[in-house]
């Protein structure tokens, strides 16, 4: 098990609402929501996997049938807020998704396991 | 349970797949192909030669055999049965037991014997590898004949086009071509396309010798004509492959074929054969959707159940090139058991023939050539003895504009959909009772749709009918969130006067809301209210463009394009745009609609950019928005020697007059000086060309993917009554019409078209004239330019960044290339 490894993101003041904003994480990319009219907070990678475009912080946040989701821009490929998976296309890979909280105003992101996905790919062609 | 299955081909994987689906107990399955490859759509094989690929073909992938538990044994074919231990020995010598066998062993290609098909550059039409020999064989190849006019026989020729060779030939030896589908009339129509499209067509022709030493170099018939060549495919039929059979005892056919009872079982009840090997009551079904209803058949057997094969319904219909080929129920019935009706349409190349019973209430069989539409509703009247029309011509000829062919027929429960993967009419409504009332859902729950497609048009109004069956009323409803439709949704929204999308959505609507009726609301309340778009209750529910007032492109930056009404710009006004592109390294490119467009802005550098124009004297042009776009302009009377009017000036007020207006769609105009319509005006939303005594105002037209002429609306009026008819009419369609349907679409759909509009607009047939014109003035009163205000609030200005943490840093993965001495976005 990794350690959680929260880092400041912004504060609560400085969301939209019902929307999301991009976050910086050394060089990575972070899509962080705030979904008011659910009163929930979501992260996930900001890099769509369909044409690799770094824009879904600047999706619409939605809902099909109660579970939240966010549409790229691009080609509105919607994905699960809760499990990253494209609820539109099958053959579309999924996104990650990040743990959030909210302390005295200011938002969290738990990035441990940003670079997981990069260790393992690193493993597998060593074997 | 050790079942081993002899072939894999597509009903040999279609068998698999049927069978581990019913989760069978202990199940051992073991396959043995002769191929190298998986199991691959052979029904679509010529499709490897227009740029599928093996991958695209294989029905599953190779991983899928051992991921479902089946033991694959490719390239290894079976060489012997030994019935009486129930083993089998591969030719690489496994031997393995089994307590059922199942032989889809499928076909070869039928090779007629003629003298010299030995020779080099002579192929059959049948496997991946044959394609790979023709394909070789191909390149040095100038022309390409093809024995055999039947369904295969055809798919050859359109490899043989899709190689490139311009001269290809069909021989076929009966009188006509497809001779099992279709009469001679359906094939003169079908030999006429071919020929158009570069293949020439020889029936009644015998093939007596292949010329030529080691290689082809032509043919030479029975009656002693010779046609030159330098390949020959033969695809003349096919033949059962029964020799595995045969060498153990089985059964088969005096013309081959394993031969089977309703149970698809041969003499030996352990042993069953499926698909193009199998001869049921004399005959061989060469066509994928009975050999998928045999391992049906199989499975069902294997697990219990009572299931039998009675035969199969011939019909077909396929696209030969393009071409539409049907034929159904007995197509050449005739004389005294039938009337024949017969449509031959030679200027069109559409040929329908249908035969109907002697009293006139049955429709037995028919043809369709050329034009199939009707094939599904025909077929479907024709399996399930429907009632059909008292005089049955109106089955195949439509008169009218909805007269002739309606589907308002009621198929029988019973009434098989999709042949593909055998699913009837009652499985699909009860997949709706269920709850599936999508087709998409519908085909996840049935496999209906799945396989060619074909049915899809049936099953969707299968679905509809049936949802309306409960009392559901279908209606353009705008998405889960919201059960109204999109002109409901306005009326409502203005009656309970609400300004924000939360606000309507907790009054009107459920759920959280979607990509979809997020933007359709923001555009109902920017038509209403015209609030600044981008406040923040509403700014994140605007597409992305509406959003950052701006278009996202490739790469995620985004472009630029001021205002420039009428397209009329001063030198001062070209030098700003200039200096700014340069500033910020922008790609500039003419607009279609007489502007100017500055491409690649990182999404920081917007305010900066617009600040800038502003300053020069530019405002938003609305590119972004489903809102007015253009007003194009020709020149006019100011300096063309034709001009009768400025149209240049009644252009600039026409857009500043409905600049900003946001529509269900976007809108674009156009203003011509005279009739010679240089602005293209009748391609446009709405569109003015000057008279000799006034204007005509055209409407609802549009270019894009289906390009429309815009209609005559007034004729001869003057510059105020023109405005006022332009405010009814857009203020019309801004209240009525569905989300992102553009005004052609709209007026496509309203019934009595265009003299209902120009009822509504000219002379108030519904009394709201002067409503829909105080509602304009609103909007038209209410115009701020959004960058301005946006520039000049820091609370807004300040959303214009890539990074919430860090706002003075660009996207650092946005990326560059160069092109012609400007940048354009790294591909995708």
């Amino acid at each position: 098990m990794t350690e959680n490894n929260w880092i400041y993101a912004c504060n609560v003041a400085d969301m939209p609402h019902n929307g999301g904003v991009c976050v910086q994480y050394g060089t990575e990319q972070i899509a962080l929501y705030y979904f008011t009219h659910r009163d929930e907070w979501y992260a996930t990678q900001n890099l769509c996997p369909h044409r690799q475009q770094m824009a879904l912080s600047r999706g619409m946040l939605g809902s099909s049938l109660g579970e939240p989701k966010v549409a790229c821009p691009f080609h509105k490929k919607t994905f699960s807020l809760t499990d990253g998976h494209c609820m539109n296309d099958e053959a579309c890979a999924a996104i990650k998704i990040y743990p959030v909280k909210i302390q005295d105003g200011a938002v969290f992101i738990d990035v441990a396991s940003i670079y997981s996905s990069l260790i393992t790919s690193y493993e597998q062609e060593k074997m | 349970m050790k079942v081993i299955v002899i072939g894999n081909g597509m009903v040999g994987q279609k068998f698999c797949e049927k069978l581990i689906a019913k989760k069978p107990e202990q199940l051992e399955l073991t396959v043995f192909g002769e191929e190298t490859l998986p199991a691959y759509d052979r029904v679509h094989l010529s499709e490897y030669f227009a740029g599928k690929t093996v991958q695209d073909l294989c029905m599953k992938p190779m991983g899928w055999y051992p991921e479902n538990g089946i033991n694959l044994h490719l390239g290894d074919p079976i060489v012997e049965i030994d019935r009486s231990n129930k083993t089998v020995t591969s030719f690489d010598g496994k031997q393995l037991a089994y307590d059922y066998l199942v032989l889809a062993t499928g076909s070869a290609a039928f090779v007629p014997s003629i003298s010299g098909v030995d020779k080099q550059g002579v192929f059959v039409y049948r496997t991946i590898e044959d394609l790979n020999l023709i394909w070789r064989h191909a390149k040095v190849a100038r022309s390409a004949v093809v024995i055999g006019g039947g369904l295969l026989g055809l798919e050859a020729a359109k490899a043989c086009l899709d190689l490139g060779i311009k001269d290809t030939h069909v021989i076929e030896f009966a009188p006509r071509l497809m001779p099992r589908q279709i009469d001679e009339g359906g094939s003169y129509i079908l030999s006429q396309k071919l020929k158009a499209l570069g293949i020439t067509t020889h029936t009644t022709k015998n093939t007596a010798v292949i010329l030529g030493n080691e290689t082809i170099t032509g043919l030479m018939f029975a009656d002693g004509s010779i046609l030159s060549t330098d390949m020959l495919v033969i695809s003349a039929g096919i033949k059962p492959r029964d020799e595995l059979a045969k060498k153990c005892g089985l059964h088969t056919g005096h013309r081959g074929g394993i031969i089977v009872n309703e149970h698809m079982q041969t003499n030996d009840p352990s042993v069953y054969a499926i698909g193009e090997c199998a001869v049921y009551e004399g005959m061989v079904y060469g066509l994928v959707a009975p050999g998928y209803d045999m391992a049906e058949v199989v499975v069902n057997k294997l697990i219990g159940g009572t299931k039998t094969f009675t035969g199969f319904d011939m019909s077909t219909k396929l696209k030969l090139i393009g071409i539409d080929v049907a034929s159904f129920g007995d197509p050449f019935i005739a004389d005294e058991d039938a009337r024949s009706i017969i449509y031959h349409d030679n200027h069109n190349s559409v040929y329908k023939r249908i035969n109907v019973s002697n009293d006139g209430k049955t429709l037995l069989g028919g043809i369709l050539v050329g034009d199939a539409e009707a094939y599904n509703q025909l077929q479907q009247i024709c399996v399930n003895k429907l009632a059909i029309p008292p005089s049955p011509v109106d089955l195949i000829v439509k008169r009218g504009k909805d007269g002739g062919t309606g589907t308002s027929f009621e198929l029988p429960d019973s009434a098989l959909i999709c042949s593909c993967e055998g699913v009837s009419k009652l499985t699909i409504s009860e997949a709706v009772n269920a709850g599936n009332e999508s087709f998409d859902a519908v085909k996840k729950c049935t496999g209906a749709g799945s396989g060619c497609g074909g049915c899809t048009p049936m099953v969707k109004d299968i679905i509809a009918a049936t949802l309306k069956k409960q009392g559901k009323i279908i209606r353009n409803v705008v998405c889960e969130h919201f059960n109204y439709s999109r002109q409901e949704l306005y009326d409502l929204v203005k009656l309970k006067n609400l300004h924000s999308f939360d606000e309507v959505l907790d009054t009107l609507g459920s759920g959280d809301g979607c990509e979809v009726c997020r933007p359709a609301v923001s555009s109902i309340l920017a038509s209403l209210w015209n609030d600044l778009i981008i406040k923040k209750e509403n700014a994140t529910s605007q597409d992305t463009n509406d959003r950052f007032l701006a278009n996202i492109q490739k790469g995620g930056t985004y472009s630029v394009v001021p205002r420039v009404p009428g397209g009329e710009i001063t030198p001062d006004k070209l030098i700003a745009i200039g200096q700014v592109a340069k500033k910020y390294n922008l790609y500039t490119k003419i607009t279609g609609g007489q502007r100017i467009d500055l491409f690649g802005a990182h999404l920081n550098d917007l305010p900066l950019i617009w600040e800038e124009l502003i300053a020069a004297g530019f405002e938003s042009g609305h590119a972004y928005g489903k809102a007015l776009r253009t007003v194009k302009s020709c020149v006019g009377s100011t300096w063309c020697r034709f001009g009768l009017h400025d149209s240049v000036s009644f252009a600039i007020e026409i857009e500043n007059r409905y600049k900003g207006l946001r529509a269900p769609h976007k809108i674009k105009s156009a203003v011509s000086g005279c009739i010679r319509e240089c602005a293209e005006a009748q391609s446009k939303d709405f569109g003015i060309i000057a008279t000799e005594k006034g204007w005509n105002l055209f409407v609802c037209g549009n270019g894009g993917s289906k390009p429309q002429h815009a209609l005559l609306l007034a004729a001869d009026v003057d510059s105020a009554t023109c405005i006022k008819y332009i405010d009814r009419f857009l203020m019309f369609y801004i209240k009525t019409a569905d989300p992102l349907t553009r005004t052609a679409t709209w007026l496509n759909k309203m019934e009595g078209g265009i003299d209902y509009l120009r009822n509504v607009v000219l002379h108030d047939s519904l009394g709201i004239a002067a409503e829909l014109e105080a509602e304009m003035q609103l909007l038209v009163d209410h115009y701020e330019c959004e960058w301005k205000k946006a520039v000049e609030t820091p609370e807004l200005r300040k959303r214009f960044t890539h990074f919430i943490n860090a706002p003075e840093t660009k996207d650092p993965t946005i990326a560059f290339e160069t092109l012609r001495e400007q940048k354009k976005a790294a591909g995708w």
